[in-house]
This record gives structure tokens, C-alpha cells and sequence, in this order.
């Protein structure tokens, strides 16, 4: 597989007691799709958290272009964090901000680009994903699809090189869901960012993942081909797929 | 048991002791976000306009209710050693004294601290202030500075205006309404009100605009670390009824500090 963009090695994260990451180490291959799953409370948004640098580890590295992301402050931390692109669970839309100044939030602030310029690439952006005429409406207005989509949107402006996506998916039903999960991928094969998507939409979103890491008592599974999921024989890999993937086969050959 | 008694006890007093750390951070990055550019004009003349402009009509009426009550008291007592005249001095010294600052402070917690604290915790919760770090935004800057210089704008406004008010509400019952005499109304207390009591005045609004705006926003910023808050919705409005009593209380008990230090 190729180069990784992002190496996490050692990873630890407790919050008082409660032991959340007990050292995990895991390769984000660069240009791919890696999928994080794993039960509810497991930490999978904690390790996007700690990727994007919003909370730090007690141990370990998570370094991109070499650059230890749990260790730098201030200027550098931004820099890092201009690599990213977030699309967070409830994709985080600013709710005083209309559709268009959401999308044109990076810009303004992070940018000297021109109101003209702004006004061209928001619409070209809204258009590309399919919200054209919801510009003016705001965050309460739209129905949860479109959220995620105005956030995909704003999370595209600086040309991220890593895509996160939180739980992209719940909320929606399955028909949106595969709409949605299409729509990344058309984006991806345009843009060519690597994306950690984490989800619950087991196993369709397999069908998009190049890597899959299953996080489960504080340890990384991972896992290259989605298939060997299914094939293990490891016992608590048994366990896992049995208890929060519930009847995999079956879903598989209902689709 | 004794020793679970104590490991409790040190458990909260590192907790709170956290706690207060992390409000003393807060305060300062609001304060340093003034200095960071660029300054986000609109936004602080958007929150003038949601802390002080919308405040108007709740100011207007508690202040002309507080002086009207005080014309009735004030001239019911000095009746009794026949010194009606010395009404306007009593209401006016009060009302620029203690009464402005204080009660137009509480009512700014009840109408707009309690809003501040709310939206801002919500904006926690949906992950909103985490997209704004992840865009390299500023929170402080972006969101929580324009609410804290509005707010230190606005306090001190509102509170002058609670006391022009509260005195022609006084002056409306005291003369108007009980037959005092107009002029000695306004002479006792033009010759009373000295400039130290007006400087009282204004330096406690802006030390309470400053306790509004620091323990709202910065309950909220926090609702995620509050512990036995709870989460969701539910962590928000608790955080907001604790935020306000804890700011109403705040403003009591500086207010009785600063008298006996400004005296
Ligand atoms: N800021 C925090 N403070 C305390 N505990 C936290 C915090 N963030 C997450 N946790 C805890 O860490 C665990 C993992 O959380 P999370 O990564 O959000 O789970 P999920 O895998 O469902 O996304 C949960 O038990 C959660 O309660
Ligand atoms: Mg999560």
C-alpha cells in the first residue's frame, strides 16, 4: 500500500480512570480511504480528536509529514491543522451563519481571497455537491443530508490533503446514507485527499474502504483488506464482528 | 472510610482547583482576543445590539418601577421627620450608588447572560467551537471577545440609563403624584451627589459586565469539563441556571466589596 500520511505509534488516552486508547498504533495510507469502526464509547472519535490535535495524548506519536502533531503549539499547530478537513458528526454548522457564509467562513478568515473570487468558488462548491439555491437558507432550515453536505462543503474550501469524516451517516436513512457514501467517493476520485471515515454502516461502507481499523478495548485492529474481517478466526476479532456488526453476512447478500 | 471521606475531599478540591484555572485562561484569552486581528467589527455591534439595544425596554421599565418605589418609601420616611425636600438626594444617591449598578447587572445576567451562556454551550456541544479550531479560527476571537467587549459597552450604558430613569420615575411619584416640592427635588440632589458617587457607579458596572461576561461565556465554552452537568441538551441548561446564580451571586457579593473599598 502506499506512503502512510499519517503515523500513529503508541497512542494513549485516558480520561481520569477511564482508559480509552491503550497504546494503538496504526498507518493512514495516503490517498485512500481508511475506516474506523468499532462500538459506541470505543474512542473512535477521541482518535480523530487526537489526529486533528484538539486533544493530546498521554503517550505515544501521531506524526504527519514527519511532524509530531501531539507535541507542537500555537503557528505550527495551525499549519499541521491546514492539512485537515472535518466533516463532524453533526457536521458543526455555525447556526448564525447562512449556507453561503458557512461555506465561505474558511475563506474569509483563512484567506485573502477576494468577495468576487469567495462568491465564485462557494457557488461552484454548492453546485458541485448538489445544494445549489440553498445558499441563503440557514442551518436550522435543512434536513440533516444537507447538513452533512454544507459541511463537506466548508471542510472542501482549503483543499484539505486528509478528510475526517465523524459518523457521516447517522441520521440518515439507508437510502441517504448510500447517496451520501456515493457522493464521497465521486469527490475523492476528483480531489484525491486521503479520508478516515469513521462509521457505523457496517459493512457498506467497507465497500469503500481501502483499510479498515476496528478499535475495541483501547486496541487498533487493523485490518488491509475488509474481507479478512469476515474470514478471521481470531477469537475476539469472533467476538467483535459477532456483538457490534450484528449479522454481517446477512446484510451483505440482502444488498 | 475516613480515608474515602479524604480522597473525596481532595478529589473535588482538585477539581475546582482546575476549575479555576481554566476560568482564569478563559478570562485572559477573551481579553487577549481584543489584540488579535482581524477585529470582527460587526459581530461586536451585532452583540451591542442582543445585549444592550434589546435590553432597552427591560432596563426602561425596572428602572422607573425602582425609582417610582423608592419616590414612595423615600417620601412616606422623610415625611416622618419632615424632610420631603431631601427626597431627590435619597433616591438619586441610592439609585447611582447601589441600585443602578446592581439591579440593571442582574437583569443583563437574566436576559442576555443566560442567552450568552446557552449558545455558547450548545455550540460546544454540536462541536461547532472544535470546527472553528479546526479551521484555524480563533474561538476567542471569533465568538467569545465580541461578547465580552459588548457586554463591557453595553453594562455600563444600560446602568446610566436605569439611573436617569429610576430618578424621573422618583421625581414622577415623590413630586408629581405626592405633592413634593419640584425644585428642592432636583437642588438636594444636585448638591448631594458628589462626583465619587458617580465614579461608584460606573466602576461597579464595569466590574459586573465583566463578571456577566466572563462566568456566562466561560460556563458555556466549558459545559463539556463541568462535572455532574450531564450532557446534551440537559448539560446546557443546567450550566445555565448555575452559570446565572452563580453570576447574580457574584454581583452581590463584589458589590458589597466595592463599596467598602470605595467609600
Ligand atoms: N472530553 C472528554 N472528557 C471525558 N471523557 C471523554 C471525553 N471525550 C470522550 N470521553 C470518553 O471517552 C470514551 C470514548 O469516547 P468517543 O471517542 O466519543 O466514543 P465513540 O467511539 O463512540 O466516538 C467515552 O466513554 C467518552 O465518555
Ligand atoms: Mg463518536
Amino acid at each position: 500500500m502506499s506512503e502512510p500520511i499519517i503515523r500513529l505509534t503508541g497512542v494513549r488516552k485516558s480520561f481520569g480512570s477511564q482508559v480509552v486508547l491503550d497504546g494503538i498504533d496504526v498507518d493512514i495510507p495516503a490517498g485512500r480511504t481508511t475506516v474506523i469502526a468499532g462500538g459506541s464509547g470505543q474512542g473512535k472519535s477521541v482518535t480523530l480528536k487526537l489526529i486533528l490535535g484538539l486533544i493530546r495524548p498521554d503517550a505515544g506519536q501521531i506524526l504527519l509529514d514527519g511532524r509530531d502533531i501531539a507535541r507542537v503549539r500555537g503557528r505550527e499547530l495551525r499549519e499541521l491543522r491546514a492539512n485537515f478537513g472535518v466533516l463532524f458528526q453533526g457536521a458543526a454548522l455555525l447556526d448564525s451563519l447562512s449556507v453561503f457564509d458557512n461555506v465561505a467562513l474558511p475563506l474569509r478568515e483563512r484567506t485573502r481571497t477576494s468577495e468576487d473570487d469567495i462568491r465564485k468558488q462557494v457557488l461552484a462548491t454548492l453546485d458541485r455537491l448538489g445544494l445549489n439555491g440553498a445558499e441563503d437558507k440557514f442551518p436550522a432550515q435543512l434536513s440533516g443530508g444537507m447538513k452533512k453536505r454544507v459541511g463537506l462543503a466548508r471542510a472542501l474550501q482549503l483543499q484539505p490533503r486528509v478528510m475526517l469524516f465523524d459518523e457521516p451517516t447517522t441520521g440518515l436513512d439507508p437510502e441517504k446514507t448510500l447517496e451520501i457514501y456515493h457522493l464521497f467517493y465521486q469527490i475523492q476520485q476528483q480531489l484525491g485527499y486521503t479520508a478516515i471515515i469513521v462509521s457505523h454502516d457496517i459493512p457498506k461502507v467497507f465497500n469503500l474502504a481501502d483499510q479498515v481499523v476496528i478499535l475495541n478495548n483501547g486496541k487498533a485492529l487493523v485490518f488491509a483488506d475488509p474481507q479478512d474481517i469476515q474470514r478471521s478466526s481470531a477469537p475476539d476479532i469472533r467476538e467483535f464482528v459477532t456483538k457490534t456488526m450484528g449479522d454481517v453476512y446477512l446484510s451483505r447478500e440482502m444488498e | 472510610m475516613i480515608l474515602a471521606l479524604i480522597e473525596r475531599l481532595g478529589d473535588a478540591a482538585l477539581y475546582h482547583i482546575s476549575d479555576l484555572g481554566r476560568m482564569g485562561f478563559f478570562l485572559l484569552s477573551s481579553v487577549l482576543g481584543i489584540f488579535r486581528r482581524p477585529f470582527r467589527f460587526s459581530a461586536l455591534i451585532r452583540q451591542i445590539r442582543q445585549i444592550g439595544a434589546d435590553s432597552l425596554g427591560v432596563i426602561f421599565f425596572t428602572g422607573g418601577f425602582t425609582g417610582m418605589v423608592l419616590g414612595l418609601q423615600g417620601y412616606y420616611t422623610l415625611s416622618k421627620f419632615g424632610s420631603e425636600g431631601l427626597l431627590g438626594s435619597a433616591v438619586g444617591l441610592s439609585l447611582i450608588r447601589e441600585l443602578g449598578p446592581v439591579l440593571t447587572a442582574l437583569m443583563v445576567t437574566g436576559r442576555a447572560g443566560s442567552a450568552m451562556c446557552a449558545e455558547i454551550g450548545i455550540m460546544r456541544n454540536s462541536e461547532q467551537i472544535d470546527a472553528l479550531e479546526c479551521m484555524s479560527i480563533d474561538p476567542f476571537r471569533f465568538l467569545i471577545t465580541p461578547k465580552f467587549l459588548a457586554t463591557l459597552i453595553a453594562v455600563p450604558l444600560l446602568t446610566q440609563l436605569f439611573d436617569l430613569v429610576g430618578i424621573f420615575g422618583g421625581y414622577l411619584v415623590g413630586v408629581k403624584l405626592l405633592g413634593g416640592n419640584p425644585g428642592a427635588y432636583f437642588s438636594s440632589m444636585a448638591q448631594s451627589v458628589a462626583n465619587q458617587d458617580i465614579n461608584m457607579g460606573i466602576i461597579k458596572s464595569f466590574i459586573f459586565a465583566v463578571l456577566i461576561a466572563w462566568i456566562c461565556t466561560g460556563r458555556g465554552y466549558f459545559v463539556h469539563q463541568i462535572r455532574g452537568a450531564g450532557f446534551g441538551a440537559e448539560g446546557v441548561s443546567r450550566v445555565t441556571t448555575h452559570a446565572v446564580v452563580l453570576a447574580s451571586i457574584s454581583i452581590l457579593v463584589w458589590d458589597y466589596l466595592l463599596t467598602a473599598i470605595l467609600l
